[in-house]
């Protein structure tokens, strides 16, 4: 049921709210990042309790916020013009996440053809290696850095290449079930989203697996120079944003047991469907440009 | 703004009041002016920080501060105008006119739209906490200190400890500026009213659109910046750190890739403004509408090849370097289109100059110096000479002040009468703007001939025969910086409704459905979209 004119919301507390959450998140985030990893120059705790106040201040605000908008959106308020404004809002979201991780993409192009060959001496660079660290080694992955910190390389056709297959599959289910979704299928589509989620955890698992093995037996660690730094950092991301995705699709799968969706009113399931997606093709240019070449 | 706004509502929901109507609001009037006054309260913020630094440098050697709390100064006084008063500023316009200019009821998404706004004063508290910490509290614990820029390794090895505060409100001003940038966009793509195609839309909403674009594609591109600097500083990460395997130039590059497209959204929106009020008080069509709308799209892709321009002398591989060089003198062709079409607006039109013409006539001319000036900087083998000096602080005052704050100046005096009812007050307008115009050039133009004769930028002190110039710049800074107290007084006057009441439509030939509204715009305005022929 929709309405004709374009739904404009009645005054609403939670945004101020979400500031003050968001506020107390990064106020204290600061602190308590501080004083925990240097204790000594950072006296205090009170970061952290304060990090963790905000935090689930934010999440419980933004959660009212978005019951708020179910309440609305099953209440038939929401118009088709609407729909269309949330489905570009989200798609512009994802492009402004795909700039993300474009910057950690972009520093891994430039330490891997740049940075490292200019510091082995490459281009003009000859003294610049001759005085600095002559007996570095220009390499990638660079598992010696010019200060003498040595790790291991991640192979891919470990863990990373079942995680790429799991990832992979996991888009064919989430598939399958938006297809039974515009078809009104409920069962099927309430299983095949089951089964995505649970792939989604597999990951997860699967990538924490990844990280122990790397920390403890292959001193792949976030101190192991540019080589673990760009590690950590691009698979962190993604590994947050699956975990992201992952809650969202358990979200929209309560909302399909309890009927909120049929084939025309299904935003906030699509929306979970494109993130998903986007997050499966993060992890693939990751597979080939950090694992595998 | 509130009693005659809320005589208008008669519709499905009436307007709060008091407090509420502010803390709570999803009303994009409303928004627009909270947008609006943070705005000019960080722009006197960042104006006192600058006085400051202008008051050290009123003679040579160390009279007022020292060089520490200089650094901060410069630093904290660039991150308030670029994070908050520029950029604000113009969102504060984009809510206010683009529903009002393309027959919406609203910003496509309300209640994020608040949000965007009230992170940002969280954001700036957080900031602008370790500036008064460093000026009154105990011990002087350090602000930023390492420019706007903040350079690894002088913000991560060498980083005071409100680097980590500093970082977090950039992530703060980044999520709130890709929220709003989100729903400008779908504002304009989902809510033009029935007849209201693309090329028929104010050039104003058109170079916000772009505007919007850059935003969502560069914001993020900060935010792993920083993110990248805080995990250097805390977390062992040696992204910028050469031992490590990384470079300091690195983190130069990722932040210029960001960076230069920041430059076009601090002026693009800038170009829509005056795209406005040209025409109007020429009383003619906008010379070349679509070629502006291709100019404005070709800047915005360029300004994605263009960022290396800022570090010519970090010692780039010659090709790079040659490539930047060209792409850069390259803006100049789409800028100029700009400029040509602004003058051939005017040529033989029925000119009159009020208030909003005469800002917008400044504009044209004190922003083609600035632009001069940048195609001068664009050359490589001349950058080696310039970069890092007063010419380069000329350079780019000449595009923000005298550039985008003029238009703002412009749009306000142009838009006041929609926005408050009453005309701005015509003598304290005059003195405003003939003030502001002769002490900004004062204040800035002779930093051009400093820089070239090669005072460095940044510093709390400089060689003696400089100091005939910087006596007059000073000058020209307080000068300009106590002009502002005017346009203080005449905001303050139009919200409290005194003066000259205004028509719907206070300018004869203004075009466009903005005009076609009450003033005040009443609460709500084309709840059912008007037909646009």
């Amino acid at each position: 049921m929709a309405t004709d004119k374009y739904y404009v919301p009645e005054s609403s507390p939670w945004p101020l709210a979400a500031s003050v959450g968001l506020f107390m998140t990064a106020f204290g985030g600061a602190h308590f990042i501080q004083q925990s990893t240097d204790p000594d120059k950072f006296q205090g705790s009170w970061g952290m309790p304060l990090f963790f106040i905000g935090l689930a201040t934010l999440l419980f605000i933004i959660a009212i916020w978005w019951r708020d908008t179910i309440k609305e959106s099953v209440g038939g308020l929401h118009s088709k013009q609407l729909g269309i404004s949330y489905r570009q809002g989200m798609l512009w979201f994802i492009f402004s996440e795909v700039m993300f991780f474009g910057a950690f993409f972009g520093a891994l192009f430039y330490t891997r053809w740049l940075i490292v060959p200019w510091l082995g001496g490459a281009g003009n660079n000859a003294m610049t290696h001759e005085l600095l660290w002559p007996n570095f080694q220009a390499m990638w992955p660079l598992i010696q850095t010019p200060d003498g910190t040595t790790t291991q390389a991640m192979g891919a056709w470990g863990l990373p290449a079942i995680n790429t297959a799991i990832l992979l599959t996991s888009s064919i289910t989430l598939t399958i079930a938006h297809h039974a979704l515009l078809e009104g299928k409920r069962g099927k589509l309430i299983g095949f989203q089951a089964v995505t989620v649970l792939l989604g955890m597999i990951f997860l698992s699967l990538q924490v697996e990844e990280y122990i093995h790397a920390y403890t037996e292959m001193g792949l660690t976030l101190h192991a120079g540019i080589y673990g730094s760009l590690f950590f950092l691009l698979t962190g991301f993604h590994g947050a944003h699956v975990t992201i995705g992952t809650i969202f699709l358990f979200v929209t799968l309560m909302r399909v047991i309890k009927g909120h969706f049929d084939a025309e009113n299904n935003f906030a399931w699509e929306a979970g469907a494109w993130y998903w997606h986007f997050v499966d093709v993060v992890w693939l240019f990751l597979f080939v440009v950090v694992y595998w070449l | 703004m509130s009693t005659a706004a809320t005589a208008h509502d008669d519709h499905h929901h009436h307007a709060p009041t008091g407090l509420k109507r502010w803390l709570f609001s999803t009303n994009h009037k409303d928004i627009g002016t909270l947008y609006l006054w943070f705005s000019f309260a960080m722009f006197m913020l960042g104006g006192l920080l600058a006085m400051v630094i202008r008051t050290e440098l009123l003679e040579p050697g160390m009279q007022f501060v020292d060089p520490e709390f200089f650094n901060q100064l410069t630093t904290v006084h660039g991150l308030a105008m670029v994070f908050g008063a520029v950029m604000p500023g113009f969102v504060g316009l984009a809510n206010w006119m683009i529903p009002l200019m393309i027959g919406a009821p609203d910003m496509a998404l309300p209640r994020m739209n608040n949000w965007s706004f009230w992170i940002l004063p969280f954001a700036f508290l957080i900031l602008m906490s370790s500036m008064f910490m460093s000026a009154f509290g105990a011990g002087h614990p350090s602000a930023p200190n390492f420019g706007w820029t903040f350079y690894a390794p002088l913000s991560t090895e060498y980083g005071p400890a409100s680097t980590d505060l500093f970082i977090l409100s950039v992530h703060m001003m980044g999520i709130s500026s890709i929220m709003g940038a989100i729903n400008v966009i779908v504002t304009v793509f989902n809510l033009r009213a029935p007849g209201m195609t693309l090329m028929k839309m104010p050039l104003f909403v058109w170079t916000w659109l772009i505007t919007a674009f850059l935003l969502i594609a560069v914001m993020p591109v900060l935010a792993g910046a920083v993110t990248m600097m805080l995990t250097d500083r805390h977390f062992g990460t040696s992204f910028f750190s050469a031992a490590g395997g990384g470079d300091p130039v690195l983190f130069q590059h990722v932040f210029w890739f960001f960076g230069h497209p920041e430059v076009y959204i601090m002026i693009l929106p800038a170009f829509g403004i005056v795209s406005a009020i040209i025409p109007t008080f020429a009383r003619k069509q906008l010379f070349g509408y679509a070629s502006m709308v291709y100019a404005t799209a070709s800047i915005a892709l360029l300004s994605f090849v263009v960022w290396a321009h800022h570090m010519f002398t970090v010692g780039m591989p010659l090709a790079g370097t040659l490539f930047f060089m060209y792409m850069t003198m390259l803006i100049s062709v789409p800028t100029g289109v700009k400029v040509f079409n602004w003058v051939a607006t005017m040529w033989r039109g029925s000119l009159t100059f009020e208030l909003p013409m005469k800002w917008a006539i400044a504009f044209v001319i004190l922003f083609t110096c600035g632009g001069l000036s940048g195609l001068m900087l664009a050359i490589t083998p001349v950058d080696f000479q310039y970069h890092d000096t007063y010419f380069v602080v000329a350079h780019f005052h000449y595009v923000l002040v005298s550039g985008a704050v003029f238009t703002m100046f412009a749009a306000a005096y142009y838009w006041l009468p929609k926005w408050s009812g009453v005309m701005p007050n015509k003598l304290l307008g005059e003195l405003h703007f003939w003030s502001s115009l002769i002490s900004v050039n004062l204040l800035f133009f002779p930093m051009h001939f400093v820089g070239l004769a090669g005072m460095p930028r940044r510093y709390a002190d400089y060689a003696l025969q400089f100091a005939d110039y910087n006596f007059w710049i000073s000058i020209g800074g307080f000068w300009f910086g106590l002009s502002q107290l005017l346009f203080l007084a005449v905001c303050v006057l139009c919200a409290l409704k005194k003066g000259e009441k205004a028509p719907a439509k206070p300018w004869e030939g203004a075009e466009g459905l903005e005009w076609e509204v009450p003033s005040p715009a009443p609460f709500h305005t084309f709840e059912t979209p008007p037909v646009v022929k």
